[in-house]
């Protein structure tokens, strides 16, 4: 059994009398790609906050990459990657300057961040568009670079907030073997998806009803556990359930 | 049948970005009509050019036998218009901006409850919570309920069910057929390749040009070409293998197993033990039906 | 159609009303800059430290400079010599330095009797608030020269604003802010706020002409400028004292001209801005700076360079300015600012004109 890279307890975040993440516990082993899903309203959001040390849980306990997310956020942030759809690169910058940026952010130095950004724009086949301003790059390409400059400063974990949403379904593909080589590497890959195929790509699956984690396993298990063809089916038997709208 | 929508080689471009390049097709009175792909495949450009909100540059539409450009004004007192991001106050009630659409549109609640209601109802408890506050499948919901009550003949829906969870979105592909049924023609757009199959005809869009137009179900029966399904212990590694195993054409992830395009010289005894030459353990092989992905993906690397 | 524009105009109330703060900001602004102009940023003179140099304690010289002590504005603090005057000054103790000649008797009484004669007196001020120190000047030569035969010495008189109050000469100019503020800003971003959100879209793919939408929005921006105007009158006429001899009448109407020029240009505004920062932006660079700059409501248009001056000629806030003084404060009646009103009714067809012209009912 490999170690576990996140580890949270009873985890629990209340706003006033609104419990958005109820009591949830589980572990994330090294290298595992981790479907963490839930419908909208589900508290997903909120979970993903606590862990990435954005916000404070208001009772229970975790660990991520071995820090206390209680007491050591800031080591915590340190040790993670993070990308969503909505805010990920910098659209009047360049390829290069955002890459240049983020490696800023993360700390490297300027001979580590020019050794792994050659490295990343060759692994994408991105050399020709350094100089590209990445407002003008399509999406997909964009979801890739960020994805890449995420994991620019190996990371242990990298959480990945509903990456691929509206991309197509080639380019979609593609994003997944940059997860699976990531995955291969030893990072490990925290991501939500509205995407239920993209479900089955996850070493192991989560989803969250009402605030708290009702099931969790493999794909397979999981379909096995509730006698579905499809994760779609799974998700949709447990979100049919769900009581709260928000 | 008459149709309700007449496109013929419609052009639209932005700088130099062609957004819809020579589009050319027609939905009949009561289809449902699906527009299927990415984004930037030009589908919200094709919605605001039918609803009158821009002008062609080239070629020629007409919605109910309307002219977009020289009977806009026509036009706009027909349709039900959703777009993309669903436009809604946020800072008033539910209850709110129903009614001021209603007025929008020189009508009142009451007129067309019964077309709405059905839609309305599930968030009617909800009525007097601001839009802003709702989730993404209500907010759906009630923007839906707005496009509609003016009874409208034809109905544009962009991205309805981008964002939203997938037991929501399929609860709004119900609510369409429900519709479909008392004669209003939609047209619909939507980057979810699985819902494809809910639309009588579908049109496969990719950078501003259609690849494909038929019904979900011919469209996939001209796949052509075998398909198969592979899985094995270690995915990734057997991804890797398989793109170089003889005859493989294409082969690439999809949901818990690889989709693997065969052609001439594939068998699948070669590439059972040309795999175990790659040491991947637990092999699975099967053949497999395509789906409406497996085409676009074949359509996509024309 | 009728109560159906009603209900537009409701939504825009609602929507006015959901966004506190924005409206407490609305309606307190006004009588914030009106108070912070009137009292706190002042040109008056007041309590100005003076000392005097005078070479010879005669009784003309101690007459002057009793005056001078006895006056209000102005606090004696003593004699220095003639080698001190730098220091004083430069140390920021005192603000005015009156130097009296030697023979400044003798020089007064050749000036009395209209005979030629060097200067008798020198003020030396402190002229880092440029403002205060002219008026101070102006002040001291008046008490001094009352000690001899003024009439012949000066010849300034202080007119429409004896008291030199300065917040008489603000009112206008915040007038003409705050309601391209309110009317211009407002209006501006809460239609790019339509299109931001995508609302846009939607109306116009609607039976309605869009221009009804726009009226019903702008009639809330009306409304509560209205009762701007209504808050900066009463203040002017009862907290700060402002006579308004010229009539009520004629500000409220020039006021409603105005208005609706604002209105016009907040729509102008949004037919080019597609967010709601860029209609921040451009109605506070491209409006707000210019206006007040140019408008004569912080510099004297005539203190201007020439190439300025004509600037200022097409901003609607100096002519609407220049008219609310003519009536406010030099309580002129309102066939006094005939020609102002005639520039502001002409821009309002113009910028109507225009900006209906510019707002199509495309997203193009």
């Amino acid at each position: 059994m490999k170690e576990n890279v996140i580890s949270v307890r009873e985890l629990t975040k209340r706003f006033g009398d609104f419990t958005a993440v109820d009591r949830i516990t589980f572990d994330v082993r090294r290298g595992e790609i981790f479907g963490f899903l839930g419908a909208n309203g589900a508290g997903k959001t909120t979970a993903m906050r606590m862990l990435c040390g954005l916000s404070f849980p208001t009772s229970g306990s975790g660990t991520v990459a071995g820090f206390d997310i209680m007491r050591e956020g800031e080591k915590i942030k340190r040790r993670i990657g993070y990308m969503s759809q909505r805010f990920s690169l910098y659209d009047d910058l360049t390829v290069w300057e955002n890459i240049r940026l983020f490696a800023g952010i993360y700390g490297l130095t300027p001979y580590r961040t020019k050794r792994r950004a050659v490295e990343l724009l060759s692994r994408l086949d991105f050399r020709s568009e350094r100089n590209t301003l990445v407002g003008s790059l399509p999406l997909g390409w964009k979801q890739k670079l960020a994805f890449s400059i995420a994991t620019l400063h190996n990371p242990e974990i990298v959480f990945l907030d509903e990456p691929t949403g509206g991309v197509d379904p080639i380019t979609r593909r593609q994003f997944w073997e940059l997860i699976y080589e990531a995955a291969d590497r030893g990072t490990t890959v925290f991501v939500t998806t509205h995407y239920m195929d993209e479900a089955e790509y996850c070493t192991r699956v989560s989803i969250m009803v009402d605030g708290e984690v009702r099931a969790l396993d493999t794909p397979a298990a999981l379909k096995r556990q509730f006698a579905a063809e499809s994760m779609d089916e799974v998700f949709r038997t447990l979100a049919r359930g769900a009581k709260r709208a928000e | 049948m008459k149709n309700v929508i007449e496109i013929n080689n419609l052009s639209k471009a932005y700088g130099n970005v062609q957004a819809l390049d020579s589009v050319s097709f027609s939905v009949a009175r009561g289809e449902l009509f699906g527009l299927i792909g990415p984004d930037g495949a030009g589908k919200t450009t094709l919605f605001r050019l039918l609803t009158t909100l821009i002008r062609p540059d080239d070629g020629m539409a007409t919605v109910e036998g309307l002219d977009i450009v020289h009977d806009y004004r026509a036009i706009r007192e027909q349709v039900g218009y959703m777009p993309g991001r669903f436009s809604l106050y946020p800072d008033l009630t539910v209850e709110e901006n129903l009614n001021f659409f209603a007025a929008l549109f020189g009508t009142r609640v009451e007129e067309s409850y019964d077309l709405v209601a059905p839609i309305y109802r599930q968030i009617e408890p909800f009525k007097k919570r601001r839009a802003g506050k709702l989730s993404g499948g209500m907010k759906q919901k009630l923007a839906l309920s707005c496009a509609l009550i003016h009874r409208p003949s034809v109905l544009f829906l962009d991205e309805p069910t981008t964002g939203v969870d997938a037991v929501s979105r399929s609860e709004f592909w119900d609510m369409l057929s429900e519709l479909k049924t008392k004669g209003i023609t939609i047209l619909v757009s939507t980057p979810y390749m699985d819902e494809a199959r809910r639309c009588d005809r579908i049109a496969l869009c990719n950078e501003g040009r259609i690849m494909h137009i038929d019904t979900p179900q011919n469209i996939v029966g001209g796949f052509g070409g075998k398909l198969y399904a592979v899985a094995a212990n270690n995915m990734f590694a057997l991804l890797q293998a398989a793109r170089s195993a003889t005859g493989v054409a294409e082969c690439y992830p999809f949901g818990d197993t690889h989709h693997l395009v065969a052609v001439e010289g594939f068998s699948a005894e070669l590439f059972v033990s040309e795999m175990q030459g790659q040491m991947i353990k637990n092999l699975h092989i099967e053949r497999c039906e395509p789906t409406i992905e497996d085409v676009f993906i074949k359509l996509m690397q024309r | 159609m009728k109560t159906d524009f009603l209900k537009f105009v409701r939504k825009e109330f609602l929507h006015i009303l959901r966004d506190k703060r924005t409206l407490l900001i609305v309606l307190l602004q006004p009588a914030v800059m009106l108070l912070l102009f009137g009292f706190a940023i002042s040109t008056e003179v007041n309590d100005v430290r003076v000392v005097v140099v005078a070479p010879n304690l005669t009784d003309g010289v101690k007459d002057a400079v009793n005056r001078v002590a006895a006056n209000p504005n102005f606090s004696f603090c003593g004699y220095i010599s003639q080698n001190e005057v730098d220091d004083v000054l430069r140390g920021g103790d005192v603000a005015a330095v009156v130097v009296f000649a030697a023979d400044y008797d003798r020089r007064m009484m050749q000036t009395a009797l209209g005979e030629p004669a060097a200067t008798p007196v020198q003020i030396v001020v402190d002229a880092s608030n440029t403002n205060i120190a002219s008026s101070a000047s102006a002040y001291l030569q008046n008490i001094i020269a009352g000690t001899a035969s003024a009439q012949s010495m000066f010849e300034t008189h202080l007119l429409y604003n004896p008291q030199m109050k300065s917040a008489y000469n603000f009112v206008p100019g915040i007038m003409g802010v705050i309601f391209i503020l309110v009317c211009a800003m407002m209006t501006s971003v809460s239609i790019v706020r339509e299109k931001e959100v995508g609302t846009m879209e939607v109306l116009l793919v609607s039976p309605v002409r869009p221009m009804r939408i726009i009226v019903a929005k702008m009639i809330p921006y009306f409304a509560i400028s209205c009762v701007t105007l209504a808050i900066i009158l009463l203040l002017s006429r009862y907290v700060l004292d402002v006579p308004m001899s010229g009539g009520v009448g004629g500000i409220v109407g020039l006021s409603m001209l105005y208005l609706a020029l604002a209105l016009a240009f907040g729509l102008l505004i949004s037919t080019f801005a597609s967010t709601q920062v860029a209609a921040w932006l451009v109605s506070a660079v491209v409006m707000l700076m210019p206006m007040v700059m140019l408008s004569g409501m912080l510099f004297p248009i005539e203190n201007l360079p020439l190439v300025l001056q004509g600037v200022s000629c097409i901003i609607p806030a100096r002519w609407y300015i220049a008219a609310v003084r003519k009536m406010m404060i030099e309580g002129l009646p309102f066939s006094a600012v005939l020609h102002e009103f005639a520039v502001l009714c002409t821009m309002l067809v113009a910028l109507v004109g225009l900006s209906l012209k510019k707002f199509n009912d495309k997203l193009e």
